[in-house]
Order: C-alpha cells, then structure tokens, then sequence
C-alpha cells in the first residue's frame, strides 16, 4: 500500500501584482509528499519553488496574493484556515528554513530568546524547561558547548553554526513537514557536507516529511526520495530521483542535467540551454518551455500540455513524451 | 577576417598551452592589519593571514584554478597579483617582468601598459557595472583610458566586443539593469577583453548564476581561450566547474596551497586528506553514486590565529599519527608535477 499524503497541493496559483504587470510566479502547481517523504523541488531561479513553500505557509509578501487552488494538509485545506489557526501550523505542524541563515535569525536577540521564543509559542512550558530544551537541541544539530554558545549573539557563530541554530529552530517543535528552501546554497562545500548529514540523520530520527527546493541538482541526488522539476511557475515532470536521473523523459529536465558540469565526468564541452528564463508578466503561450526547446513542435505554442502519467509514478508535462519514452528504449 | 581575430591580431595566434610562463608568483604574503580605533590613534590589534607564502606559475593559454573554501585567501591572492592590494612581501613576474618594481615607479605609463596585459572579472556581475552607464560606455571606458584604439574605431570595436561575447548590436545603449545576471556577465568579459589582455582573473565568475547560463558563461570562456590563447587564473569553490574548465588546479587552506596538480591527476588521485575531503564533498548529480563522503569535523580555523604546524591538523584524522601540530610540512613533488603538503604523503 502506498503511504499516505501528508500534503496534497492542487492547482495553486499565486500572483503578484506589480506596478509592471502581473507576474505569474506559480500558475496551477500541483504536487503531493507522502508521510516520511523528502520532495526535491527543483528548478532554476524565478522558476517558483519558494513562492510555492511561501504559499503552503500563507507568507507570501505583498503584492503577492494566492489566487486560487487548494493546498490540502492532513486531510484539511490550509487556504480556508483563518490567520488564527495558521499561526497554530507555522512552526508546530509545517516548519521553514530560510535560503539565508545570517537573516533569518534577529540580530538583536541571543540565540536562546530566539529558540524559547518558539518553544512557549507552541508549547506550555517555564522559561526554564523551554531554555533546557533549547539546550538539547543544540546537541541534536551537534553544535560544541550547547551551555555557552546559546548566549551567544547571531553575529558571533560562522554560517554554518547559523544554519544549525536555523534548523535546530525548525524543529523545536517536531513539526510533521519541514519545508527547507535552498539550505545550504550559501554554504562551502564541506559545511554543504555536514548540514546534509545532519538533515538526513533528522528527518530518519524524528521521522517527518521534507520538502527541499533546491537549484543544486547534486543535492537533490543524494537527499531527495521524489523530486518534482518546476519551470516557469509550472511543475514539467515528477517521478522518483533514480528515474529522473536515469530516464529523464521532458526536454528541460534533460537540459538541465546535461548543462550540469560534473566532477566524476571527463572533460568536454557543456550542452547550452539557449536563451534564458522568460518574464513571468507575459509568459509564453503553451508550454512555458517551447521558446527554448530543441524539441519544440508548432502544437507546443498553442496547447498547455498537461500533466500525465507516462509510466507508473512517472508524471510528464510534455506532449511529445510519449515519443521520448519510445526513444529511450522502451 | 572574422571580427574577434582582429582584435587580437597584435598577440598572434596562439592555439595550444605553450611552455612558456606568463605569470609567476614566489612565496606571495599578503598580510591585513587588524585595528581598534581608539580616541586619537588607530592600534594594530592583530594581522590576518590572509595569503601565507603561495608559489605558483601559469603557461600562456592555460587556465590555472585557484580552489579552496570561503576566507582560505583565494581572492586576496589574485587582488595582489594585480596590485589591487599590494602584497606583503613576494615576487610576482609577469612576463618575466617584477610588477611590484612597475607598481612602485609610479610611472603612469608603465603602470597602464602592465593592466592592460592583465584584467579582472570579478565574482558578481550585478555590482561591478556601473548602473548609470549604458554598455557601450562601459565596454568602451576602457579605449579612453588606455587610448589603444583610435577614436574612429571605437565603434567598430564595440560591435565585435559585443558579437564576441554573444550580445546583439541593439544592447549598446540599454543599462545593466536591463539585463540578466548572465548577460551582465557577458558584459562584463567584454570590458575585460577591450584591452586584449593576456591574462584573465575570473573571480568566482558564475557563482552568482543559474545553472543553465552557467553553462552557456563556461562555454564562451573556454571559446575565447581557444581563439585568443588568453591565459586564466580561474577562482572558484566550485570544484565542478573547475574540472571543466582547467588544466591545473591549486588547492588553498587558510592561506597556504596544500596540492598542485594537474586537473585529472588532482581528481584522480588526490593526496592531501583536505583535498580528498573536499572533493568527497561534491554532491554529484547521481542517485546511484553512493561514494564514501569524508565529512571533516569542525569549521575552518580563523586566519588570524592560524593553527600551528600543518594548519589542516586540527580537522585531519592523520593529525596524530604524523605529529603534525609541530611539523610543518614543505609542498614537496611526488611526480608529476604534482605537489602536496603533508607529512604523511612525505614519508
């Protein structure tokens, strides 16, 4: 039996209303994680995955504006809740961490206001039991000296230790879905190493659902149990990491990996995405992709290509897929 | 004759790596003094090590990779390479010519003639063009500096810059703000090559961009290589990249290269435990890549204190065994050419 879905996102649709025009930055998402899941949202800058994460929490800033569509989170829609109840849900059911550590945290508090301060919102617990559980879970991120560095200012620990105290923050109220957008992007390689060990070890340990939105697509390969590749504010093919990368079936997935360079690989000459990411206020008619596609047909322009199941679990927004999957020896 | 080949007529053709060095760097330091201020006088506090004795050569036409993490002194290496920041102490021959002795002549003429052979690009495009010079201004700043090019031509060489470099005629006029970060980029490569240089310093060039213009910015500096023979000093934390686009790759810790090698042999068979580590972080883009990664403990030591003996000691396993919290081991050659600082790869 397949396990169930914590969220089930359907149709979303959020704009922002600009003094330029409407800007289009998630038209018609749909997407489900299921209980002890890790949803990869991939897709480069502008292409909707944090908006889609802001969404799912009701944050989305001025002018920003959900328009339409439903997001369905254990079995309840998040869109009909009022301001009240959601305040319930950000930070005890669905947890954030931020792309940026160093912003996120309040400069002008110490590290342990800043962690008791979620702790009591959600918990009825003294200050001294939330400063003791704050305590512990400086050790569940396995940061040195819990004692001393939880006085400590933002400004005083490294990036690292940042993201750390960020994750720890998210999961001080063991919520069921952590949703972490870009974590580690701003991080060196061997910190990048560590914060992914730890968010592995985690997610195994309290046993919640992750979605991680992320461009790296290195990343993904190595934490992600599905991943859902989003363009232009729509999701183009959903399916399990290993068919992604093994099968890749839309033509912007396969761009995209073949326009990764890769350090087990030989070197030779990268594949070109030609053209860049389109304007959002007047996307392309069709298939957002079609002005940048080597595999574009005159149907591409005209028709919105739905997203279909071509294979058991295997979801393509192409109307040519079935060709490709012909193709790839099937 | 194709518009780019005329640009660098004067250098010549020069297709493959030659055996001839363009750049060489001996025993570079470059130091910052730390300051308090005080009510009257500023106080040294402390020097941050930021480059500590780095020795390193590029062959013309080559791309020679600077890597390491953030803060190891990447950057501060190539500032002083281009007297951005004068170094410390340390020789720098360029062309076989001493450019600290130029640099200290303060003969204008002289000094102009050296940073027209060496430019910069630097590692986000968004805030090294001037918002409120259209690109043509930009990309011709550089004829009215250094008045290599006659006053007639400076529109013509415009136009080939711009074709060069993959913009279109009609982009002159607009400001960067009109532009993508991979296009601002592509202007920014343009101003580099006004002056024909010989060397190119590209500082993190496409850290700042989206995976598929990354692409698009690798492929037209591999290009420009190719037609020009222009040499790289390539920047990055990003060792992907620098696989790809690299012949010899320098590995830096806090100040100090701890591996030298060419780019395959360094990937293949990497002999410093950091640089092992390093490259055992990369996620690869693989679900069924299941390597060993080494992740290594603690974060990088600050460089105003730099750790005594190897300064990798205290994240290195081997730190024990080989004493090396007192031994401070020499980049030593193993074959090759390939260099690396470790007692225990020594002996």
């Amino acid at each position: 039996m397949a396990p169930k879905e914590i969220l089930k996102i359907e149709n979303l649709t959020t704009y922002f209303y600009t003094w330029a025009g409407v800007v289009k930055a998630v038209d018609g998402v749909s997407l489900d994680v299921k209980e002890g899941e890790t949803l990869g949202l991939v897709g480069e800058s502008g292409s909707g995955k944090s908006v889609t994460a802001l969404s799912i929490l009701r944050i989305v800033p001025r002018p920003g504006k959900i328009i339409g569509g439903k997001i369905i989170y254990k079995g309840e829609n998040l869109l009909d809740k009022t301001e009240n109840e959601m305040q319930q849900i950000r930070g005890k059911e669905i947890a954030y961490i931020s792309q940026d550590p160093a912003t996120s945290l309040n400069p002008v508090f110490t590290i342990a206001d800043q962690l008791t301060e979620v702790i009591r919102r959600h918990q009825d617990v003294t200050k001294e039991e939330a400063l003791k559980k704050a305590t512990e879970l400086f050790r569940l991120v396995e940061i040195a000296d819990p004692e001393i560095k939880i006085w400590n200012y933002p400004h005083q620990l490294s990036g690292g230790m940042k993201q750390r105290i960020a994750i720890a923050r998210a999961l001080s109220c063991q919520p069921s879905l952590l949703l972490a957008d870009e974590p580690t992007t701003n991080l060196d390689v061997t910190i990048q190493a560590q914060i992914l060990e730890l968010m592995k070890n985690l997610k195994k340990k309290l046993g919640m659902s992750m979605i991680l939105i992320t461009h790296d697509m290195g990343v993904v390969a190595g934490v992600a149990d599905r991943i859902n590749v989003m363009y232009a504010g729509r999701v183009c093919e959903v399916a399990s990491t290993r068919t992604i990368f093994r099968n890749p079936l839309h033509p912007y997935t396969r761009a995209l990996l073949e326009a990764v360079p890769n350090v087990a690989m030989k070197r030779e000459k990268l594949k070109i995405i030609p053209g860049a990411i389109p304007n959002l206020i007047s996307p392309p008619s069709g298939c957002r992709f079609h002005p940048r596609c080597d595999f574009a047909v005159a149907e591409c322009a005209s028709a919105v290509p739905p997203l279909v199941e071509i294979e058991p679990e295997h979801y393509v927004a192409c109307i040519r897929a079935k060709e490709f999957m012909k193709n790839s020896g099937k | 004759m194709h518009p780019s080949q005329r640009i660098h007529e004067k250098l010549g053709e020069v297709k493959a790596v030659s055996a001839e060095m363009i750049l060489e760097v001996k025993n570079l330091i470059k130091h910052y003094p730390l300051t308090s201020r005080g009510v009257f006088l500023k106080k040294d506090v402390g020097v941050v090590h930021a480059v500590d004795g780095v020795s390193f050569s590029v062959r013309k036409g080559e791309t020679f990779g600077l890597v390491g993490e953030s803060g190891c002194g990447k950057t501060s290496t190539a500032r002083a390479i281009l007297y951005l920041d004068p170094p410390t102490s340390g020789e720098i021959y360029f062309e076989g010519q001493e450019i600290s002795k130029v640099f200290k002549s303060k003969n204008q003429q002289e000094i102009l003639k050296l940073r027209r052979k060496m430019q910069y690009v630097f590692q986000n495009p968004y805030a090294s063009l001037d918002p409120r010079m259209t690109v043509a201004d930009i990309i011709m700043e550089p004829f009215v500096i250094h008045k290599h090019v006659p006053k007639e031509k400076w529109s013509d060489r415009l136009y080939e810059l711009l074709e060069l470099v993959g913009l279109e005629d009609y982009h002159a006029e607009r400001y960067p703000h009109e532009f993508s970060g991979g296009q601002r980029q592509r202007i920014c490569i343009a101003r580099a090559l006004a002056v024909e240089p010989r060397l190119l310093i590209a500082d993190e060039p496409v850290a700042s961009l989206d995976v598929s213009v990354r692409a698009q910015i690798l492929n037209l500096l591999q290009e420009l290589q190719q037609k020009f023979g222009i040499a790289y000093l390539y920047i990055s934390h990003d060792l992907s990249t620098v696989r790809h686009i690299c012949h010899k790759v320098a590995v830096m810790y806090l100040g100090k290269f701890v591996e030298i090698a060419e780019t395959s042999e360094l990937f293949n068979s990497p002999l410093h435990p950091y640089t092992q580590a390093l490259l055992s972080a990369i996620p690869v883009p693989d679900p069924e890549n299941k390597r060993s990664r080494i992740v290594l403990p603690g974060e990088v030591p600050s460089p105003i204190n730099p750790p005594a003996g190897c300064r990798f000691h205290p994240r290195c396993i081997y730190a024990k065994e080989y004493r090396c919290m007192e031994n401070v081991p020499e980049l030593a050659d193993v074959g090759n050419g390939h260099l690396v600082a470790c007692n225990k790869v020594s002996k």
